[in-house]
């Protein structure tokens, strides 16, 4: 079902949204500078950036997460629960690239093997509302990574913005929930044309010439490869590309303890940092930035591949946009290809 | 020209043996940008560029090269970090070769990105200007009005010290004679200076990428990887965070070259570099000294004289 909502309904739209729903959205934390934040107020929303710098996956797997709390009065001690989601949530203006890689990490959180309730609840709670990319960047190559600027999967409704307003198309049940909201109207066959267009034209832009197929197979023969060396020499180590990563998932569990209470926490971890992999012993078998630089590598290109059928990167370029050593993954994907 | 000038060096250097590797700067893949570039065959040293855009401090990469001999174009701040690091004993003497570069001051490419709308594709220098060019626009802007804040300040933009010079030596003025950000901090009151300082590191991720970008950071375990003792949480709650940005910018007074590395590092773009450069002031005010500007004098916060100032002590 396609329908409309005109931009000066945009506001009311949310408070209508917030009335029954915890909304996370955009917002801009200073010049330039965007994250999904729970909002209080419809007016913080801003979708104003072709995307934030932290990814949506905030939303579902917080960089830093209350697991349990825990006290000890006497011989009794308290245990209480952080896991459940309180109230339905809506994230609203996530794009594409970000929607598809949280269904990539769905399969580590909520796959076959295993369920995180942390991750679980909120995702179960949560209907998408993402929104099209009429303006990809020159470092966006979704289209390479089975996405695209539209790609609507993993969207429960679709926002497509025609300028004056948006075209709002409901895909899931989730969505169809919307179908009498009141600030929703018909959309025209003008709406639905210039929608058309909008994509057609954005769908162009995007790099679809990354050559990732078989990349999995290339880098089984690579584990020694000189290659790694090089590959490394300009990273500094620090851990921008994994954390504004909207796929990377590794995480950190540790106990922020007092003598008599405390909370059990986990946090994003970094397969960058060296205390990553740095064992009680004191022994790591990742001692250098080589090994990292290919850890970081072989997860999304050889590892998930392996475990999910499918690579673990969706082309957002936020680790080209943000890398301080000006790094490429673009170049390291063609380099490996080559050989 | 300075660009072949670097190249005809580096090539010499490699050829002779004299470094075993040369790090400079090459052409990025984003425009605005050049990227940290290793050459270690003299047939690559024409992949080496030089122009308004090689805003890394190259020196932070010593730490991992302390097994090899290394040439490094450096810029003025650049030169005045390796004082500061040969000041605290981290290279054998000669087993740096420092190509200098008087600087001519570096874009701020968050600036120019800002000024205009719409993505930048292609970005060049033509004289004073840049000239930034996107699918429907080609603008020209000057360039002094979009440079990083502290080379708008910097008056030290000739290598303090270097084993060949490549280009003349600029005239040491700066381009703004007061630090309007430190000017602005100091006049607030400290709860508005608190309430700006939270503020900004209410944004900060923990990548720490301003402390790798950074080359005085280079402690074999930093405070906030400790877990014996836990200094600080791994978390974002406000107290860890600003924890870190203290105990960091802190860590700088009398060793900071004020090159901006770890600003331009962040991906938050969170202030930081109004806290080391107003403790640069504090050190120059106290102490009469400037980091990584003489080869022998130690930091004033490594020694101890009895005469040293101390009135803040109350």
């Amino acid at each position: 079902m396609k329908l409309k909502l005109d931009k000066k309904d945009f506001q009311p739209f949310l408070q209508n949204l917030m009335d029954e729903y915890d909304l996370f959205a955009p917002i801009r934390l200073a010049d330039g500078v965007f994250a999904y934040k729970k909002i209080d107020q419809p007016e913080e929303v801003d979708l104003s950036a072709s995307n934030t710098q932290k990814p949506a996956k905030e939303v579902f797997f917080p960089q830093s997460e209350t697991m349990f709390r825990y006290e000890r009065a006497g011989k009794e001690a308290r245990i209480t629960s952080t896991e459940g989601v309180e109230r339905k949530r809506v994230i609203l203006g996530a794009r594409p690239c970000d929607i598809q890689a949280v269904c990539l990490i769905d399969q580590v959180f909520s796959g076959k093997e295993y369920t995180d309730v942390y991750y679980a609840n909120k995702r179960d709670a949560t209907t998408v509302i993402g929104m099209a990319c009429n303006h990809p960047l020159s470092t966006c190559f979704c289209t390479s990574m089975k996405g695209g600027p539209f790609a609507r999967e993993g969207s429960d409704l679709f926002l497509i913005d025609l300028g004056e307003a948006y075209l709002v198309e409901l895909l899931t049940e989730k969505g169809t929930a919307f179908s009498q909201n009141e600030f929703l109207k018909k959309a025209g066959p003008n709406d639905l044309n210039l929608a058309k267009e909008i994509e057609e034209k954005a769908s162009k832009k995007t790099d679809a010439s990354m050559p990732v197929e078989g990349i999995d197979k290339k880098l089984d023969q690579m584990v020694e490869n000189p290659f790694w060396e090089k590959v490394q020499e300009k990273c500094l180590g620090c851990r921008v590309c994994t954390y504004l990563c909207p796929t990377c998932h590794c995480f950190d569990i540790v106990d922020e303890a007092l003598t008599n209470k405390g909370q059990r926490v986990r946090n994003w971890d970094s397969c960058l940092s060296t205390l990553y992999s740095l064992e009680t012993s004191g022994h790591n078998p990742r001692p250098t930035n080589r090994e990292r630089s290919r850890q970081r590598i072989m997860h999304k290109f050889n590892y998930f591949p392996k475990n999910f059928d499918q690579i673990a990167c969706v082309g957002c370029g936020r680790c080209i946009l943000y890398c301080p050593a000006g790094f490429d993954i673009r170049q390291t994907i063609k380099e490996i290809q080559k050989g | 020209m300075i660009q072949e000038k670097i190249r005809e060096k580096a090539k010499e250097l490699l050829e002779k043996k004299v470094v075993d590797v040369i790090i400079g700067f090459g052409e990025g893949t984003l425009p605005l940008r050049a990227t940290p570039l290793f050459v270690r065959s003299p047939d690559e040293a024409d992949c080496l560029i030089w122009n308004s855009f090689c805003e890394n401090n190259l020196s932070t990469y010593l730490h991992k090269l302390t097994q090899f001999k290394v040439g490094l174009v450096v810029k003025g701040c650049d030169s005045r970090s390796i004082i500061a690091l040969s000041l605290e004993k981290r290279f054998k003497p000669d087993q740096l070769f420092l190509i200098g570069v008087p600087c001519q001051r570096m874009v701020d490419r968050r600036r120019v990105k800002k000024a205009v709308k719409g993505e930048i594709l292609r970005a060049h220098e033509q004289g004073d200007q840049i000239i930034v060019e996107g699918e429907d626009f080609k603008t020209s802007l000057k360039k002094d009005d979009f440079l990083y804040p502290s080379c708008q300040l910097c008056i030290h933009r000739n290598p303090a010290q270097a084993n060949i010079l490549v280009g003349d030596p600029v005239e040491e003025s700066p381009l703004l004679e007061i630090d309007p950000e430190v000017k602005d901090f100091e006049s607030k009151s400290v709860e508005e200076r608190w309430t700006f300082f939270e503020k900004e590191s209410s944004r900060c991720i923990r990548c720490y990428a301003c402390r790798e970008a950074c080359p005085m950071c280079y402690c074999a375990e930093c405070f906030v990887d400790s877990s014996h003792p836990k200094w600080v949480e791994k978390g974002l709650s406000p107290s860890d965070l600003e924890f870190y940005h203290i105990v960091r910018a802190y860590h700088q007074t009398g060793r900071c070259s004020g090159c901006g590395a770890c600003e331009r590092a962040c991906p938050m773009e969170i202030r930081l570099t109004y806290l080391t450069r107003k403790l640069n002031l504090d050190v120059k005010e106290l102490y009469d000294f400037e980091a990584g500007c003489d080869g022998e004098l130690p930091p004033p916060l490594s020694t101890f004289k009895t005469e040293d100032k101390q009135e803040f002590i109350k």
